[in-house]
């Protein structure tokens, strides 16, 4: 079982948090028009990058949703900042 | 009889006798023995029978490399399958029995099997059985495979605990090494914990003679003693059995058989892996005969129990460490004949009473023999965390190379069998400096099994794996370890090819002319010995793991004769009273249709939104429009999924400009909650909106039809209730009793309702003056059952049960919001796509059928195709007849057809019908 660091809360067993997406994914204005590939895209492409990967998770217990780096290959956990004020 | 138990040797306490049967003969052991050593003891040789062939097979090994002694074991009330005899320790009144053997190991029904060893080699199920049809043979075949027989009766009382526990250093193996490891760690200063599978700390070192001028017992007594003084912990039956993500290792501790081991998620900053090492079998023709077994398993029976295996014995040994077990077993009094495998072709026979070895024409027998091919490390956990092992061809074996993270190996683990250099490494190890594997004085004649000569020789006792498998392995292409492993199960039984797994590589790598390095390993997976699935299963059951939701009200419903059920999380009336249960919920339908109910709907979600972004953040997360609700309005509407999907639906209630509240699913509560902070949290300022679940904080009583606002009128409250006054979807606050209360006139049962909240601690107060001012108009308490129903009557979804995972809005009759809604919502842009606009999507219709009653879940069929299914089926007490909701391919346009209703085998027919069978003007609704 993996340990991720909320940043509010701090180290926590993997099982309280739920993955929310890779970050740096904008939604397509819908008020105007989007393309059927560009918004498939944005439901459907993910990076799935090998190694050092960007993501935004939520700690579930309190509710925060927070940026996590990580290693998609050795597991290690690089860092987490809240995701607030994060600009994509 | 041979074996037998000798004084002057052992751990065990001989003064307290435990009686134990073995295939329903009785016998008796001492403390400290296991199952195996105590039959051992008893002269027993025969202890199991093979997987495949049904072989008779005795004891290997004296620990956990043991394949072949395994037992379903009776005791203090349980039945075990799959036990280990030589991990098993003994107790009163056990009965064990060897599986896969009937009646008993030693006279094996099934015993003829071997007979035709020549067709059941690898593969021969897979080629054999595939014409016609493998699935007409299975049964077949899995009723003669398994070792075991799991008892079907639950076991009372088979609870593990489940424990989180930290250490600074973890060490694995309380031998030489790890003790030593382990006390100059703690004398460091760390917070150490020291664990090992065995009853008594001290590993192989029973078979020394003396360490530093003191005896075993003496010496472990005093490492044991300085560990705990220095506050270190330690923990005895317990198995690492395997290493996962970030430093937790997994620890299984036992107690007494019969009770649930103990799972513990302990989470090291460091591993001291002391785990020691192996004998390896040596590869010969009937080499799985009964009394063939490993030197250093003959030794620690000699050293842990007193047991000695035979009084003549032969030992076929090709390494230096084999001097010290012999001069061991001599000093006990055992004639040793040695003999060198170098001196020609060898093979063993016999089994049952002696075993014989057949030499360059010469044959003897001996009461057992004792045989090594070398000492295998354990690494198992070091490749669990990642560490890669390296070839060493000093040792023969595969060594702990490049460490994994906060891992360090320590002596025979780590291919260091001479005591001194173990020392120098785990003191080092339990400082925190880096080891170094010293030049080591052990010597190794490499005797790996010779592919093409003759016999029948096992590589995988456990499995019935012989080296002609492997060879037809290597013929069948099959020559990636891995594949190997699995064409022929090599090392798939459950002791995961302790023994077996190096006799079979090194083979495979003889076979391909490749040196064994470069051929590999398979991957070590844990566990390191099996584990009981209850381990995982612990405390998390039933409340534990999904604890149910208590209603507010939950005293009075109970005080009504309410049958309570769970719906969605939440214990809540199904119906009131005793009786024929479908009777009662008519007669509760009847009595809110014709006069008034009373319905807890305490469950539906009260989730706060404020903020002076809110508004714009509701009409965003809304498929409807939001911005237009004036305060005081209602307004039912869906949430979707990015995919265009129904996710929820609800009641939206504005209370001011900057205030709202979301009235969700009751059961989906939770779900709701973090969908709105996800999106609150990401793409939204969330200083300007605010999310509040006050669920629990409110209770919500119903109240429904047509003497709904009589009963109401009855509170006495400062609000003009009249259908002008007070419409259809609008709310007003007011205060009762001094507590605030919110009533939505809204209604799901398709009559006139009042939806009252009042603070929870109010709301018997409230449910009591409502039921008692109601009675004398006939008011009664409605179950959710009813409710389902009347909702039914009406056409009102439930989202989950009259939609599925496709289902998006339009399908549901509602699409002015696609067509006109021109700001951003979630999932707007899937509601244009081509499978949204797909003419032949899935709607919601009703099904009217005069007859029977359609089952939920029936398929609706044309042309043998399935156009949909049945989602919600009732008798409607209102209309007399049953009703249903159903989604169906295309079904807004086809009102008026009849459809083939089948369901099980039985077809029916039903008319397809707008979904709304009752008042569908609404006039008994805004009454």
């Amino acid at each position: 079982m993996q340990l991720f660091p909320c940043p509010f809360c701090g180290e926590r067993n993997e099982t309280e948090f739920h993955f929310a997406g890779e970050l740096g994914k904008l939604r397509p204005d819908t008020a105007g028009d989007v393309s059927d590939a560009e918004w498939g895209r944005y439901l459907y492409t993910q990076r799935n990058e090998k190694g050092h990967v960007r993501e935004v998770w939520m700690h579930m217990p309190c509710g925060e949703l927070f940026v996590l780096e990580r290693d998609s290959v050795t597991m290690a956990v690089i860092g987490s900042r809240a995701l607030r004020g994060e600009t994509a | 009889m041979s074996a037998r138990r000798i004084d002057g040797y052992g751990v065990i306490d001989r003064s307290q006798p435990l009686n134990f049967a073995f295939d329903g003969k009785s016998y008796q052991g001492v403390a400290g023995d296991t199952l195996a050593s105590a039959l051992v003891a008893n002269g027993v040789r025969i202890m199991g029978r093979s997987f495949k062939y049904h072989r008779p097979r005795g004891l290997w090994g004296a620990w956990v490399d043991e394949p072949n002694a395994i037992m379903n074991v009776n005791g203090e009330g349980v039945q075990l399958p799959n036990c280990l005899a030589t991990t098993t320790y003994l107790q009163d009144g056990m009965e064990a029995r060897a599986v896969n053997a009937w009646p008993s190991a030693a006279r094996d029904l099934k015993g003829g099997l071997d007979l035709f060893h020549r067709w059941l080699g690898a593969g021969f199920y897979y080629k054999t059985f595939m014409w016609p049809d493998w699935h007409l043979f299975e049964p077949a075949i899995r009723k003669m495979a398994g070792l075991g027989t799991v008892s079907p009766d639950v076991l009372d009382g088979y609870e593990a605990d489940q424990v989180f526990d930290h250490c600074d250093v973890l060490v694995v193996g309380g031998g030489a090494a790890g003790l030593v490891a382990a006390r100059t760690a703690a004398e460091a200063g760390q917070n150490v914990c020291l664990v090992d599978d065995q009853q008594t700390l001290g590993g192989s070192l029973y078979q020394l003679p003396d360490i530093d001028g003191r005896s075993p017992v003496e010496w472990v007594a005093t490492q044991r003693e300085a560990i705990v003084n220095a506050g270190a912990r330690i923990l005895t039956k317990t198995t690492a059995f395997g290493v996962y993500d970030h430093g937790l290792i997994g620890l299984i501790q036992s107690g007494s058989f019969g009770d649930a081991p103990r799972l513990i998620r302990m989470r090291a900053g460091r591993v001291i892996m002391a785990t020691g090492a192996l004998d390896r079998p040596m590869t010969f023709p009937e080499n799985d005969r009964p009394g063939v077994m490993s030197l250093s398993g003959a030794a620690e029976l000699l050293a842990r129990y007193g047991v000695l295996v035979g009084h003549r014995l032969a030992v076929l040994a090709t390494h230096s460490l084999a001097e010290a077990s012999i001069k061991l077993l001599r000093d006990a009094g055992v004639e040793i004949e040695r003999i060198d495998p170098a001196d020609g072709a060898f093979t063993a026979f016999g089994g049952r009473a002696s075993t014989g070895l057949k030499q360059s024409g010469r044959a003897r027998t001996y009461d057992a023999v004792l045989t090594s091919g070398g000492k295998t490390p354990l690494v198992h956990l070091w490749r669990h965390a990642g560490g890669k092992l390296d070839w060493c061809d000093t040792r023969q074996a595969f060594v702990p190379g490049k460490a994994p993270d906060m891992m360090t190996a320590v002596g025979a683990a780590n291919g260091t069998f001479d005591l001194e250099g173990a020392f120098n490494e785990a003191r080092a190890a339990g400082a925190g400096h880096a080891t170094m594997r010293a030049d080591t004085q052990y010597t190794v004649k490499p005797h790996w099994p010779e592919p093409g000569s003759k016999g029948r020789q096992w590589i995988d006792f456990q499995h019935d794996v012989t080296l002609k498998d492997i060879e037809v392995a290597a013929r069948e292409n099959y020559v990636s370890v891995e594949h190997l492993k699995r064409f022929t199960t090599l090392g798939m039984a459950s002791d995961q090819g302790k023994t077996s797994n190096m006799a079979g590589l090194a083979a495979m790598a003889t076979i391909q002319g490749r040196p064994i390095p470069e051929v590999g390993t398979t991957t070590f997976r844990p566990p390191f010995v099996p584990v009981p699935l209850e381990i995982y299963r612990g405390a998390h059951r039933e409340q534990n793991w999904h604890p149910i939701k208590r209603l507010p009200l939950e005293t009075t419903h109970r005080a009504l004769d309410a049958a309570l059920g769970e719906y969605g999380g939440w214990l809540r009336p199904a119906w009131y009273g005793t009786g024929t249960s479908s009777d009662l919920i008519a007669q509760e339908v009847q009595a809110a249709r014709e006069s008034a109910g009373l319905f807890d709907g305490s469950p539906l979600g009260k989730i706060e939104v404020m903020g002076p972004d809110a508004e714009a953040f509701l009409n965003f997360i809304y498929y409807n429009t939001i911005r237009t609700m004036k305060p005081g309005q209602l307004r039912y509407g869906f949430m979707l999924t990015e995919s265009g999907t129904v996710f929820d639906d609800g009641v939206l209630a504005r209370l001011g400009p900057d205030h709202f509240i979301v009235s969700c699913s009751s059961s989906h509560v939770d779900g709701v909650r973090m969908h709105l902070e996800a999106w609150r949290q990401d793409g939204n300022d969330p200083d300007r909106i605010f999310i509040h679940d006050a669920t629990q904080h409110w209770a919500t009583v119903a109240v429904t039809g047509p003497e709904a606002r009589d009963v109401l009128m009855t509170l006495g409250l400062d609000i003009d209730l009249s259908a002008e006054a007070f419409k259809h979807m609008s709310l007003q606050s007011t205060t009762w009793r001094g507590a605030a209360l919110r009533i939505a006139r809204v209604s799901f049962s398709g009559d006139l309702s009042f939806e009252v909240s009042i603070r929870a601690s109010k709301a018997t107060e409230l449910w009591d003056s409502l039921h008692h001012a109601g009675a004398p108009l006939g008011l009664r308490p409605i179950g959710l059952e009813a409710m389902s129903i009347m909702r039914a009557e009406k056409g009102y979804l439930i989202i989950g049960k009259d939609t599925d995972g496709e289902t998006m809005p339009h399908d549901l009759g509602f699409s002015a919001p696609r067509d006109k809604k021109t700001a951003a919502f979630v999932g707007d842009r899937s509601l244009h796509c081509e499978k949204a606009n797909d003419a032949a999507r899935k709607q919601l219709v009703g099904l009217m059928s005069d007859d029977r009653f359609l089952p939920t879940g029936a398929h609706l069929v044309k042309d043998d195709t399935s156009q949909g299914y049945v989602t919600s089926s009732y008798q409607s007490p209102t209309l007399g007849r049953p009703i249903a909701l159903a989604l169906v391919t295309s079904g807004q346009s086809r009102i008026g057809e009849t459809i083939a209703v089948q369901h099980l085998g039985k077809t029916q027919k039903a008319t397809i019908c707008a979904p709304c069978f009752l008042d569908p003007k609404g006039e008994r609704l805004n009454a």
